[in-house]
């Protein structure tokens, strides 16, 4: 249930993000989500990669600063309505968010990647009302 | 324990007057047997005959690194090869390596003023002395090994280097005290630890350490990885090695020993003379050597010196730990900034390592100082707020210890440029000049 996140710290730079993507590329790793966090100097850059442990390593050899975060995916119904219902459900049970971002996969379904201070009592709210939630084999790659 | 307190507490007028024939003496041996100093003499117009009293010492040209490099390697000497006994030199990491020489009596005060300065730290006949200061063409070794045989303690030759077997000796000999640079002191510290080295087997005491720039924070730190009273030994082989100046117990600031090594603070623009107290380059006129006295050395060095009488009893001028060197200091908002004391923020702060680069530049008439900093992997958080919070704490810190607001700017790990030697520590991009 809990997804390995990649977040890399990255200098405001052209071309810093296409080096980070080419090094992916190269060795064959996905990304599966991702979203850049930015100040006016640098940026965070979160991503959920198909091979976490792997990209984590590669990049820190090419000289990135990168963190495994434990995050949580949860899979929402993709239409009106869908993202609040699953909000009002965590704000209900106390849960604080640090950040999330999201991605809506094939027509009917969406993902919202979720950092909360507690993540497993966020795991816990969402099984216990049913939520579906997002599995390391539907992202990872094998 | 005081070594010699004939000169060591002399009274003050008494010193300056002492001071004065010395100099009187050595102007006229420079002007009658180096070249250099004679024709820099005569273009000043100044005839040995003018150098009286110690007052007249400012009347004399300054001696600069550059001087000695072009006068490399002997020219200026005072004396034949036949009176040399030994000669050191120090690494040259800016150019040509700097030579000095030493008669057999100059080695005789170089061992006297060492042992003045062991004296200080308590270090006597019971002790042993573990010397891991470089032996060789470096002054550090040989010359902390002279003044503690002349002491009498029991000295381990070690040099530098060979943790093990520095560690080694030090649990089965007993070593009492140990002399090194600090940065080497806070690593045999550390290695004990890694060691896992009973500490009940070290009977270390005391540490003699010096040749490099260190802060108050690596002495509490030293002092906790060893259980020793850190003190601290300035010198430089120009004038004649470590033992220039030392700390006594009371540890406000090292002690010249003044009778052989004349001190100045100047202005280092100006060339100005500073009164006590007054922040300014020191300079030493080290008037009793025969071998290489020089006029007025200029050591780049920023300090103060104070005058007021120590509680040890000694009556010689103490001068605080160097804030920096005259050639790296920045002028920001005409306000003194010194990359060290940058560091040594960057260096309390656990969050931070000192690798960092300061970029100076002026808009509308206004310097701005841009701190870069690498972000430590280890601290690097995924949060926006976490690492705002370590900027704004960055931040904070310059500003209540330098006073002058800065950018700080957090940058990727490793990409600012490592130096084995010197580094890159500051851009500056003003166009005043």
């Amino acid at each position: 249930m809990i997804i390995k996140q990649l977040s890399v710290f990255l200098e405001n730079r052209t071309g810093r993000l296409t080096e980070l993507t080419g090094i992916l590329a190269a060795n064959d790793i996905n990304i599966s989500a991702f979203s850049i966090a930015d100040t006016a100097d640098y940026g965070i850059l979160r991503m959920i990669v198909g091979r976490p442990d792997a990209a984590a390593e590669i990049l820190r050899k090419a000289g990135f600063a990168v963190k495994i975060t434990d995050v949580v995916g949860m899979i929402i119904p993709h239409r009106p309505g869908g993202l609040h219902k699953a909000l009002q459900l965590i704000s209900d049970n106390n849960v604080a968010i640090d950040y999330m971002y999201a991605f809506a996969s094939g027509e009917c379904k969406a993902t919202v990647v979720i950092r909360a201070e507690s993540l497993q009592k966020l795991i816990d709210v969402l099984q216990e009302h049913k939520m579906e939630l997002l599995q390391q084999g539907d992202v990872y790659q094998v | 324990m005081i070594w010699n307190k004939q000169y060591e507490c002399m009274e003050r007028e008494e010193l300056l007057k002492l001071q004065g024939e010395r100099v009187a003496s050595m102007v006229k041996r420079v002007y009658d047997s180096v070249p250099f100093y004679r024709k820099k003499l005569q273009e000043k117009g100044i005839e040995p005959g003018d150098i009286r009293t110690i007052d007249d010492l400012k009347k004399l040209p300054f001696t600069t690194k550059q001087d000695l490099r072009d006068n490399y390697p002997f020219g200026l000497f005072t004396v034949p090869q036949t009176d040399i006994v030994r000669i050191h030199a120090s690494s040259g990491t800016t150019g040509k390596s700097t030579v000095v020489g030493y008669t057999h009596n100059d080695i005789q005060m170089w061992s006297e003023v060492v042992a003045r300065s062991l004296s200080m730290a308590g270090i006597g006949k019971s002790d042993m002395i573990q010397v891991a200061y470089g032996y060789g063409l470096f002054t550090g070794g040989l010359g902390l090994h002279y003044g503690a045989e002349k002491v009498g303690a029991t000295v381990i030759p070690i040099s530098g280097g060979n943790t093990k077997k520095q560690l080694q000796l030090m649990e089965d000999f007993g070593s009492t005290v140990l002399a090194c640079t600090p940065s080497y002191a806070a690593y045999l510290g550390e290695a004990l630890v890694e060691e896992k080295i009973d500490p009940k087997n070290i009977k270390l005491k005391a540490g003699v350490f010096g040749a490099e720039p260190w802060t108050e924070e690596m002495r509490s730190q030293i002092e906790q990885l060893l259980g020793i009273k850190a003190y601290d030994i300035y010198g430089l082989s120009e004038i004649i090695g470590p033992g220039v100046s030392m700390e006594c117990h009371c540890q406000k600031g090292m002690h010249i020993f003044e009778d052989h090594f004349i001190p100045e603070i100047i202005n280092p623009e100006s060339g100005e003379v500073l009164p006590y107290g007054e922040l300014g380059e020191l300079v030493f006129t080290p008037a009793t050597k025969e071998a290489m006295p020089l006029i007025r050395y200029r050591t780049r060095d920023l300090t103060r010196l104070h005058a007021d009488r120590c509680e040890c009893g000694r009556t010689l001028v103490r001068m605080e730990k160097c804030v920096g060197r005259s050639d790296d200091m920045l002028i920001i908002r005409g306000v003194n900034v010194f990359p060290s004391q940058i560091e040594s923020v960057l260096l309390e702060m656990s969050e931070t390592k000192p690798h960092y680069l300061l970029v100076v530049d002026r808009e509308n008439n206004l310097d701005t100082l841009e701190i870069r900093v690498e972000i430590e992997e280890q601290f690097f958080s995924d949060e926006i707020k976490e690492l705002e919070g370590l900027r704004k704490r960055i931040k904070a810190n310059i500003s209540s210890i330098l006073g002058i607001s800065a950018t700080i700017r957090l940058v990727e790990p490793g990409t600012i440029e490592r130096s084995m030697g010197k580094a890159q520590r500051v851009i500056d991009n003003r166009k005043i000049k």
